[in-house]
């Protein structure tokens, strides 16, 4: 159990950092992606134009973090499987 | 970040990503071919990179980013692999999520797909071999792997925008107080989480890892000792 309460403790400290920083700044928590493009402007004074555009976009944020979820599920469902799978094996009915 | 690297970047990354691919292509194939048994295991990592580059954490700049997830595929089957892994997840935001870019792909498959499962490899070899402990050295790995895969896409983005003034420096200042700055404790949670999909691993099936030259014999018995 020591592992797990190690990794507890860091994802409390991780959450009320953002409890913090989210309360006593505006921050907008916008992507970091997006701040680059913003330098990328900035050192070419503007002129930069985008040599492509994405081949398709999610029509709204809530498609997007649809998308994004799935990607998560996926993720999820594989590992659940794995560790489902070997744990019941170890154990003989 | 579509259509954000001008030429001759993005094709320069191209051309240096495409060996790599390839190279693991050959050897995820020959694994497939030979070590099946280690196939579920590969899902794994393959899911695990699915799963934490799906995660935008705020970070305590005020902006958002993603763990990249590699340092599992990195420690357990090498980087090359770590590649081919990265490049399928990069391909899925890049389609469906116009994230990351398919233009940028050849340097996004750089950054997380290569630079960081190669410092994340070479820092458990390193740490396993200096006799540190398991765990603190797959802390330390993937940790120092993601953060990796951020200071590198600085380096990307700097080389292809020198600043005017103070040149490839200037401006890898720049986008590394954006990104990498943001990384640091994002790093630490994908750290801190890989190390607890290692010790279940070891709990459920730890004949793979020895499988996969992750750990010897005498060093898997000497874990399961420590915990229980």
């Amino acid at each position: 159990m020591k592992l797990e309460i190690i990794v507890a403790v860091i994802v409390l400290i991780f959450t009320a950092q953002f409890l913090y920083i989210s309360s006593t700044t505006d921050a907008e928590y916008g992507g970091a992606d997006g701040e680059a493009e913003g330098v990328i402007e900035e050192l070419t004074g503007g002129t930069y134009e985008p040599i492509a555009d994405p081949l398709w976009e999610p029509p709204s944020g809530e498609i997007e973090s649809l998308l994004f979820s799935l990607q998560a599920a996926i993720g999820a469902l594989v590992i659940g499987y794995y560790f489902g799978y070997y744990k019941g094996k170890k154990q003989p009915a | 970040m579509e259509g954000f690297l001008p030429g001759p970047w993005w094709q320069i990354w191209f051309a240096i990503s495409l060996p790599v691919i390839i190279y693991g292509i050959y050897k995820l194939n020959e694994l497939i071919k030979n070590k099946r048994d280690l196939l579920p295991l590969l899902a794994v990592a393959g899911a695990y990179i699915f799963i934490l580059s799906s995660l935008k954490l705020p970070s305590v700049t005020g902006s958002c980013s993603h763990p990249t997830g590699t340092g599992l595929a990195a420690i357990l089957f090498g980087p090359a692999i770590s590649a081919v892994l990265g490049l399928i997840v990069l391909l899925y935001q890049a389609l469906f999520l116009a994230h990351g870019g398919l233009t940028t792909l050849g340097a996004n498959v750089f950054s997380m797909g290569i630079a960081g499962p190669v410092i994340a490899f070479v820092i458990y070899k390193v740490c396993t071999k200096a006799g540190l402990n398991f765990y603190m050295a797959v802390f330390l790995a993937c940790a120092l792997g993601d953060l990796a895969t951020y200071v590198v896409t600085s380096i990307e983005l700097a080389l292809a925008f020198p600043a005017q003034t103070g040149g490839v420096v200037t401006s890898f200042k720049a986008f590394a107080t954006i990104f990498a700055v943001t990384q640091v404790p994002l790093a630490i949670i994908e750290g801190a989480i890989t190390v607890l999909i290692f010790k279940y691993v070891i709990q459920v099936k730890s004949d793979v890892l020895v499988k996969l030259d992750v750990l010897s014999e005498v060093g898997l018995r000497k874990i399961k000792e420590m915990t229980t």
